[in-house]
């Protein structure tokens, strides 16, 4: 405010350094919005080319290009790449590109945190992928870290560890600013039952942020001090134990599943009644599911271990809680369905990326179910099921609804419309090739094919060149989607109106396309319908 | 047909094209296996049975939201109704997945408490993960053994060996030494781990479970069919992870017996030899076969290892200075890597065997060697 008193009348706010200067100082939600999601899909290129080295290594059987101990490698870091540096910076791109103007702020409540919380980033992601280049290569115990084996990594260990760190701290930063942000600036006389569903998911992510990251904080300094500080908090030797590592990192490991998955739903809650020309159906009780998923989040970590031999009631406990995680899972499905129903839907390529993510993601679900059940978890687990079940809900989930949410809202963050044709074929070569790609790793997993190997048995490879085969065109086909947004964000494209779709409801589509650099210097009417 | 694309594999793309009927699909498996214990049998079932519902559902779910796709489009003329919510549906959606839940969760709470009930077992088998491999300790009979991956198909896996892996039978899943139990008797498997957690699976028994260091995990088994059943570690466990197969063999009663006898008397043999003067020639015969069972994962078969993680032993300062490092860092192992104390792992012989071979071949010729006894005494 007070640089608006120092410039008198000529206040247009869009006045800001150019050049690097621009990025590097900015304080903006939309510039650091765009950062975090260029970044996000710098990674996700980096991580995808991790996962076709994975894929290539498995066309066949036998060892063909790379060590086994470097194949461990490119799956933890890909594990950790896609994770922490292209779902969850993602989504707090949507997030601070749309939270302000979905509720009517100028911007975000802390706006230089804002920017710290970014910049730590590139840092962060500096020092996990240096440890390619060190003695012994990068760490490849897995993303999950279990000790002992992590203790076994050679120099990595000190940079993952201290990098898993920055990332913790970028996100609670950008966890309390969303929470800040949601719930002191929304417009005057906006309730919190009045928010779009993609705050409602955000404001509950950022709670299972604040909730989690510490906790992974804490047992990533365990490893640190059990390997230099002569601790034994996993050394059975010393009177600690492995296990332990694994309750506490599940105790994130859980949330974390759903900090990536919440904002999807969110995404695709704003869209799906965009295009069906209909309010979303079941608002409320959508708010309800949203919360009650984060509260069970909390209570069913060890489904993620029911192998490393705990007490029969601990194993039932785990068992039932983690079903009944399917039932407000289920109240969204079929609300997103009810949405559907009788609306005057068309498929422009975010509906499409919409419709595929809830299909798509229930098969997931279905998967994430029968994992549930603990007998049978005693044959899925650490198997091709696992792996499919995951990639399920986290590529054909989230970074659907990522896809979906940029095709979305990019007229509105260009003001130009994005190639229609391209985003279509954009969107059938990834359906397709997606499920090439990670269907065929139900049967690989169910007929016995343990994960993480760099090699296997013979009859484990026609579904193993097949999902190859998938993940090379799902891998190439990305490069669409760059194609489609260097066009957008350059000009060439349809003038996009205020409001971009004909469906489309809220505050952030009374804004002109590109939004003024600050999105609303005076607060808008709250009009309930 | 070049090296990386078989036949089979070019089978499987125009299998995935849809040219082929869906039949052919049944040799590539694509279920779970229902196995052979009546454990088995019932997580398969309750694994269909969980299969089923949710294709019921899904059917449902999507059938209707195709429909809808159909019908509810704007190319249609059709007008978006406005409804936001209605109380019944809502309630129904969430009362039916609470029932299917319920009936999920009952019987599979009647299979975990079978599965965890480990009473009345005849006999007990330690097992123990090492990386890379398994040691299998028969409690009452007092004898064990290590088992790991078959030296051809070792040969085979390793990176540009140029032996075409698919002429191999059972490839990575064929062991030296097999684990043989007896069938229709209860056995229980105790496992624990010497190093990193490591996680034992034969599909066919129903269940893996971890062998953590430092801790014993137990669970049980009683198989109803001979034959050989394949599994393997099934928890990271480092570089050779997916190295480190489980080959099960299950024969009657009798049958095991005389094999029991068998081993334990070969055990007495082997670990006779420590008195009696060796030659160089035996002991660089046993050696080789030593090396590339215990060694050769790590330090490679020519010798080269895989700097910087897996160390040289042609012209290292180990294996070509004072025989007295050298055999001090075989027993012991060296901390802070994954040499592992072998100490713990082979006999006298084998131990003054294999460090005599390292010394003298490998690109060595150190000339010098070590006697069993000698180990003896340094232990």
């Amino acid at each position: 405010m007070s640089e608006a008193v120092l410039n008198g009348v000529e206040h247009q706010h869009d006045h800001h350094p150019t050049g690097i200067k621009r990025w590097l100082f900015t304080t903006n939600h939309k510039d650091i919005g765009t950062l975090y999601l260029c970044f996000s899909l710098l990674m996700f290129f980096i991580g995808g080319a991790m996962a076709l080295v994975i894929r290539a290594e498995l066309f066949s059987p036998g060892i063909q290009y790379v060590d086994p101990q470097f194949f461990n490698s490119m799956t933890t870091m890909h594990a950790l790449i896609m994770v922490f540096g292209v779902v969850m910076p993602g989504t707090v791109g949507f997030a601070n590109w749309m939270l302000p103007m979905m509720i009517g702020a100028p911007d975000m409540a802390l706006p230089r945190m804002n920017n710290w919380s970014f910049w730590i980033l590139p840092f962060a992601f500096t020092l996990l992928l240096m440890t390619l280049l060190l003695p012994g290569g990068g760490p490849a115990g897995g993303w999950t870290m279990y000790p002992p084996l992590m203790l076994q990594t050679e120099h990595a260990l000190p940079f993952v560890i201290f990098a898993v760190h920055f990332m913790g701290v970028s996100s609670v930063m950008g966890a309390i600013n969303i929470v800040a942000t949601i719930l002191n600036m929304r417009a005057p006389g906006m309730k919190l039952l009045d928010m779009p569903l993609f705050v409602w998911t955000w404001l509950v992510t950022a709670f299972l942020l604040i909730g989690s990251i510490p906790v992974l904080a804490g047992a990533v300094t365990m490893l640190l001090t059990d390997k230099f500080f002569g601790t034994s908090f996993f050394d059975a030797a010393g009177g600690g134990d492995p296990v332990l590592f694994q309750h506490v990192f599940w105790f994130f490991g859980h949330p974390e599943v759903y900090i990536l998955i919440l904002p999807a739903f969110g995404v695709v809650s704003q869209i799906i009644p965009t295009f069906a020309r209909k309010p979303l159906f079941g608002y409320v009780s959508m708010v309800y599911a949203t919360c009650s998923i984060a509260l069970l989040s909390f209570i069913v970590w060890a489904h993620h271990m029911f192998t490393v031999g705990m007490p029969l009631a601990a194993e039932l406990f785990f068992m039932y809680a983690t079903m009944s995680i399917a039932v407000p899972t289920g109240v969204k499905i079929f609300n997103w369905i009810a949405t559907m129903w009788r609306g005057e839907m068309t498929f422009e390529t975010p509906m499409l990326f919409a419709v595929a993510f809830v299909i798509l993601f229930t098969i997931g679900g279905f998967s994430g179910l029968m994992l549930g059940i603990a007998p049978v978890d005693f044959q899925y687990h650490d198997t091709y099921f696992v792996v499919a079940h995951f990639h399920y809900v986290l590529v054909s989930g989230a970074i659907f609804s990522m896809m979906a949410g940029a095709y979305y809202w990019l007229p509105k963050w260009t003001g130009y419309m994005y190639d229609e044709k391209l985003g279509k074929l954009h969107f059938w070569l990834s359906v397709v090739s997606v499920n090439l790609l990670f269907f065929p790793q139900h049967f690989l997993g169910l007929a016995g094919m343990p994960r993480r190997i760099p090699d296997y048995s013979t009859q484990f490879s026609e579904w193993n060149a097949i999902s190859s085969v998938g993940g090379f065109v799902f891998g190439f086909s990305q490069l669409i989607l760059v194609w489609v947004i260097i066009k957008s964000a350059r000009g060439h494209g349809e003038k996009a109106t205020a409001q971009v779709w004909e469906g489309a409801n809220g505050l952030e589509w009374t804004l002109s396309s590109p939004p003024p650099y600050h999105s609303f210097e005076v607060p808008p009417k709250i009009s309930r319908s | 047909m070049s090296d990386f694309v078989s036949n089979r594999q070019i089978k499987a793309l125009i299998l995935c094209a849809g040219l082929m009927p869906a039949t052919a699909l049944a040799e590539y498996g694509l279920n779970m296996t229902r196995g052979v214990t009546t454990i088995s049998r019932e997580i398969y079932d309750l694994h269909m049975l969980a299969f089923i519902m949710v294709s019921i559902i899904g059917l449902i779910v999507f059938g209707l939201m195709i429909w809808s796709i159909i019908h509810h489009r704007k190319s249609k003329g059709v007008k978006a109704s406005q409804f936001r919510h209605n109380s019944n549906w809502e309630t129904v959606w969430t009362i039916i997945p609470i029932l299917i839940l319920l009936s999920f969760a009952a019987p599979a709470t009647r299979t975990l408490i079978e599965l965890e009930d480990i009473e009345d077992t005849e006999m007990t088998i330690k097992v123990t993960g090492y990386q890379w491999r398994w040691h299998y300790q028969y409690l009452e009979e007092d004898f064990g053994f290590f088992s790991s991956l078959a030296s051809d198909h070792n040969e085979a896996r390793q990176k540009n060996s140029g032996i075409d892996v698919s002429k191999i039978e059972n490839y990575l899943l064929e062991v030296d030494n097999p684990v043989v139990i007896p069938v229709e008797t209860k056995i229980r498997f105790l496992l624990t781990s010497n190093d990193v957690i490591h996680a034992w699976w034969v599909p066919e028994l129903g269940w893996k479970r971890d062998a953590i260091p430092g801790f014993i995990n137990s669970n049980w088994t009683m198989v109803t069919e001979p034959g050989i059943y394949r599994g393997q570690c099934a928890e990271l466990c480092g570089r050779d992870h997916g190295f480190m197969p489980v080959v099960l063999k299950a024969v009657p009663q009798e049958e095991y017996l005389q094999w029991a006898k068998d081993m334990k008397q070969q055990q007495a043999e082997a670990a006779s030899g420590v008195d009696r003067e060796w030659t160089m020639a035996e002991l660089m015969e046993r050696g080789e076969s030593v090396y590339t069972t215990a060694c050769v994962s790590c330090h490679q078969a020519n010798g080269q290892g895989l700097p910087p993680v897996f160390p040289a032993l042609t012209g290292s300062p180990i294996a070509t200075g004072p025989i007295s490092d050298h055999i001090s860092i075989v027993i012991d192992g060296m901390q802070g890597t994954t040499m592992p104390a072998f100490g713990e792992q082979l006999n006298a012989v084998d131990i003054a065997a294999v460090i005599t071979f390292e010394r003298n071949a490998l690109g060595n010729s150190v000339g010098d060697m070590v006697q069993p006894a000698e180990i003896q005494a340094a232990q």
